[in-house]
């Protein structure tokens, strides 16, 4: 399974993405690292030959919610920390869709964190791209939930005093069942993540750290280039819950990114007694007359 | 047969079995064909705290739970002392000699009925809590019901419990009967039978079971008093219907669940209280924006904050024509009794399907919790189901296709993710027709007015199709009370005992609230030399809604903000009040 990320790698670098690209450029800043996780997503869809029309991608606000917006598939671009509850309204309606969420790190893990950790105890299948830049981008600049200690924004000009969430630790402990660490700086490494994430069976979570060049200008390409390194290259073994949970904790000269765990059990669809009846979506509306008079007997 | 009623109050502490008490009496009567209708005054205390239960029973329909009492039903002194002044003359006043006592000053026209519960059931090994069971077939007799109808309500209560418990609960309702009718005269001959059995249902259930008959096939919620129950409806048959239904971690994923649904093209509805509302609001204007149909229902209760938890209020108008920021399309609609709650579902959901857009439904603790009988061949199941050019499953190849198109109704064709060929992203940004997400092309101003004019036009084309409001009574009349929602009822029957004392008086129950019908409200408001607005709330929100869409002044109002439902009683002299005193505001403060 460790390899598996790899050897994906090789296959993933040339494949044709024109059937995934969308109606417009985007229109993030040059160098943004948003870039290379919205190609790695059409990489990945394209790797997969998934039929665009077979997803949604679903997000909040800020500039690396707009992606949906940048990619040929159904998009839904919702409001600032609940792509996650739209996404997973979408799912349980239609649980034939792909549906990918993506989105920033303020959104996600700020205003978005309480349906973050239930999204991921519930374990439908969806697959959340977190472009994590450490800063919210879009509002010019302020410090965001993964912002270092110390780091000076708009809005900590004296220093951030809060450490940072890690978004990885939590995941595992909320019960994610696909928990991975991209790089923009390695955008194959990073395409291949995401298409196990998809083809998972279960909520995925693939933090990427997604350089904001304009307002961070500490965790840079080049900072990150200096530290990280892929858990494949060192044989870590994704099946392993401890030792997942301490490499989630490494930060600092060395730091981890493919994948940290994954694991196979029931998802929330396998689960839900509504889909006896068949896709919600598919279903003819409205009450047979017996089934009504049944309902009405009750109150009788 | 003239018609023929009674008002019984039960009262006892939170956790005594009350509700079911009154409940099996509501079904004992509708079982006999008799209509009831019943409120529940509660606590927000799941034990102790004084719980009362007044149901009103009558050989035809009625419409509100009264505002008098002709048997008092007191499981604890708390009961006694605290009601024996609202009983009618020549009442009657049921309680167990064991555990309440008469105060030595009581009153001298009531018929004190003590049933010594616990000694008539010794030999049958007597649980105190079956003092209610006791009470209930003393009931039975006083009120005249069919006895048998006591042992069919008993065995759909405890058949769970099997088959001995449901016998010694029908042996101690009949301890009951017996010794009343040994004891006591029964308050009127035997109620007549009515041609056939009804259902006892609330407003919540109502809504829910309307749903499904309209089609939904998403419920989310986040429980929350007086909505909880339309959750536990769904709860209980939403999976073997095909329902899929949702307690999400709070009001705002509850929102985001059915609007993400609702994208998906299922009909999709959420249900709170104002507190879950107002986290609601900022995704209110995203399916506005995004042009996703949603169907909200707000129970309202007694504010602001978390307020009144358990009580009833209608002072979350100005709430839901607020919701959100921004100037939006939107709908809201304020039901006005159980059968209205059933069809307002079918309603809603086409509304918000064919103009693809949030459609807010007012209800409050009052309709949403009253238990009321209806007839079951009132309810059909063929409620007409249209979903306009909402939810499309294919388009032609050869048609370019945008998802926010310009159209002259402001609607565009809405094909469901999923759809080969076609692709499009909604956005809550504002956007062109194909939906762009860049800044550039939302915010130019050009594009900008011509979005805004597009989906602000829904609301022209949808004022058209709001039903013209009817007035109930007399074309012209010298009162004209005006309400909305579930006061109706209440109003109906204030007017025709204000009518009855000479003051000629119509009813205008206003239920579609936005887009507001003005012309035809002013129709009947100008007609009218005396306008009484009467609504649940203290500033008058249904009132100045009026004069903001007409202009026009209403001449008074009645209003009751003090958790409890409005009675006829009351609004009648609230009525009287502006009429003689010349007040313009009952009570005023
Ligand atoms: C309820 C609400 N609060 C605040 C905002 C303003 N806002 C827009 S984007 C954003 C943060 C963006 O940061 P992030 O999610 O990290 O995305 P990035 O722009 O960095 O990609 C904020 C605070 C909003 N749109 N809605």
């Amino acid at each position: 399974m460790a390899t598996a990320v790899l050897d994906v790698i090789q296959e993933i670098r040339d494949v044709p993405v024109e059937a995934y690209e969308g109606p417009v450029h985007p229109d993030w800043c040059p160098g943004c690292g948003d870039y290379g996780v919205l190609k790695a997503l059409q990489k990945a869809l394209a790797y997969l030959q998934i039929d665009p029309s077979q997803v949604v991608v679903v997000s909040g606000i800020g500039c690396s919610s707009n992606l949906p917006g940048f990619i040929r598939a159904y998009g839904f671009h919702g409001l600032h920390g609940r792509a996650l509850p739209v996404a997973e309204g979408i799912k349980l309606a239609n649980p034939r869709l792909h549906v990918v969420v993506t989105g920033g790190d303020g959104d996600g893990y700020g205003i978005g964190m309480g349906h973050f950790i239930h999204a991921m105890r519930r374990n439908l299948d969806i697959t959340y791209i977190v472009m994590n830049n450490q800063i919210y981008g879009l509002t010019t600049g302020q410090v965001s939930p993964t912002s270092m200690k110390g780091v000076r924004t708009k809005s900590t000009p004296y220093g951030n005093i809060e450490p940072p969430v890690n978004p990885i630790a939590l995941a595992l402990m909320s019960g994610a069942t696909y928990v991975a660490r991209g790089f923009s700086g390695d955008p194959n490494h990073l395409a291949s993540l995401v298409a196990h994430g998809i083809r998972h069976r279960g909520f995925a979570l693939i933090d990427v750290f997604s350089p904001c060049v304009t307002y961070n200008n500490v965790n840079t390409y080049a900072w990150f280039r200096q530290r990280v390194y892929r858990l494949e290259d060192e044989g870590h073994d994704p099946s392993d819950f401890a030792r997942a949970v301490e490499k989630a904790l490494e930060f600092g000269d060395r730091i981890p990114i493919g994948l940290f765990y994954e694991i196979e059990v029931e998802t929330y669809e396998d689960l839900e007694p509504a889909y006896k009846r068949g896709i919600p979506v598919d279903q003819p509306l409205g009450l047979s007359p017996e089934e009504g008079a049944r309902l009405v007997q009750a109150w009788m | 047969m003239s018609r023929q009623e009674i008002t019984v109050g039960v009262g006892g502490e939170a956790g005594e079995g009350i509700g079911r008490t009154g409940d099996s009496i509501a079904k004992i009567a509708a079982r006999h064909g008799l209509h009831i209708y019943a409120y529940n005054s509660y606590q927000s205390v799941i034990r102790g705290g004084h719980v009362w239960l007044r149901i009103r029973i009558a050989t035809e329909k009625i419409h509100n739970h009264g505002d008098h009492l002709n048997v008092l039903i007191a499981l604890n002194q708390d009961t006694l002392d605290r009601h024996l002044r609202e009983v009618d003359s020549d009442g009657w006043v049921l309680f167990n000699t064991e555990v309440v006592r008469v105060p030595e000053d009581h009153r001298g026209d009531l018929r004190y009925c003590g049933v010594p519960c616990k000694a008539l059931c010794k030999d049958l090994g007597y649980k105190p809590v079956m003092q209610n069971t006791v009470l209930l077939g003393a009931a039975t007799w006083v009120l005249q019901l069919d006895f048998s109808y006591v042992e069919g309500v008993m065995q759909d209560i405890f058949k769970h419990k099997g088959a001995p418990v449901v016998r010694e609960n029908v042996q101690v309702a009949w301890r009951g009967y017996e010794y009343a009718r040994e004891n006591f005269p029964p308050i009127h001959s035997p109620f007549p039978r009515g041609p056939k059995p009804l259902a006892v249902t609330t407003g919540n259930e109502m809504f829910a079971l309307g749903a499904v008959a309209a089609g939904c096939k998403f419920y989310a919620a986040y429980p929350m008093t007086p909505a909880s129950s339309i959750l536990h409806w769904f709860a209980r048959y939403g999976p073997e219907l095909g329902v899929v239904v949702k307690q999400c971690e709070d009001e705002l994923a509850v929102i985001n669940f059915a609007i993400g649904a609702g994208f998906a093209g299922v009909r999709a509805l959420c249900a709170t209280s104002g507190g879950g509302f107002s986290l609601m609001t900022e995704a209110i204007g995203e399916a506005a924006m995004t042009e996703t149909p949603v169907v909200v229902i707000n129970a309202m209760r007694g504010g602001p904050s978390t307020g009144l938890p358990t009580k009833t209020e209608q002072a979350d108008f100005w709430q839901l024509f607020g919701a959100s920021q921004g100037d939006y399309p939107k709908m809201i609609l304020a039901p006005t009794d159980a059968l209205d709650c059933y069809y307002t579902m079918a309603e809603a959901f086409n509304w918000a399907e064919r103009y693809q857009i949030p459609v807010l439904v007012a209800s409050d603790l009052y309709l949403s919790e009253h238990r009321e009988t209806v007839d079951p061949a009132d309810i059909r199941f063929d409620v007409p189901i249209d979903r306009g050019e909402s939810a499309l499953r294919e388009w032609p190849e050869d048609r370019e296709y945008k998802r926010f198109a310009d159209t002259p109704t402001g609607v565009s064709p809405r094909v469901l993710p999923g759809t080969p060929g076609v692709c499009y992203t909604a956005a809550t940004d504002e956007h062109d027709e194909r939906g762009i997400l860049i800044s550039d092309v939302g915010t130019d101003p050009v594009k900008r007015k011509k979005s805004m004019d597009k989906r602000m036009r829904k609301l022209r084309f949808l004022r058209q199709e709001i039903p013209a409001p009817q007035v109930i009574g007399p074309e012209r009349a010298d009162v004209t009370l005006v309400g909305w929602g579930s006061t109706k009822g209440i109003l109906i029957e204030a007017a025709d005992r204000l009518t009855r004392a000479g003051i000629s008086t119509n009813v205008l129950a206003l239920k579609y609230l936005y887009p507001f019908p003005s012309d035809g409200v002013m129709d009947v408001l100008r007609r009218s030399p005396k306008v009484i607005v009467v609504e649940q709330n203290y500033t008058g929100q249904l009132m100045r809604h009026i004069r903001a869409e007409t202009g026009f002044l209403a001449h008074g109002a009645v209003r009751k903000y003090d958790g409890e439902p409005m009675e006829p009683a009351y609004v009648v002299q609230g009525v009287k009040a502006i009429l003689e005193d010349g007040i313009s505001v009952f009570p005023g403060e």
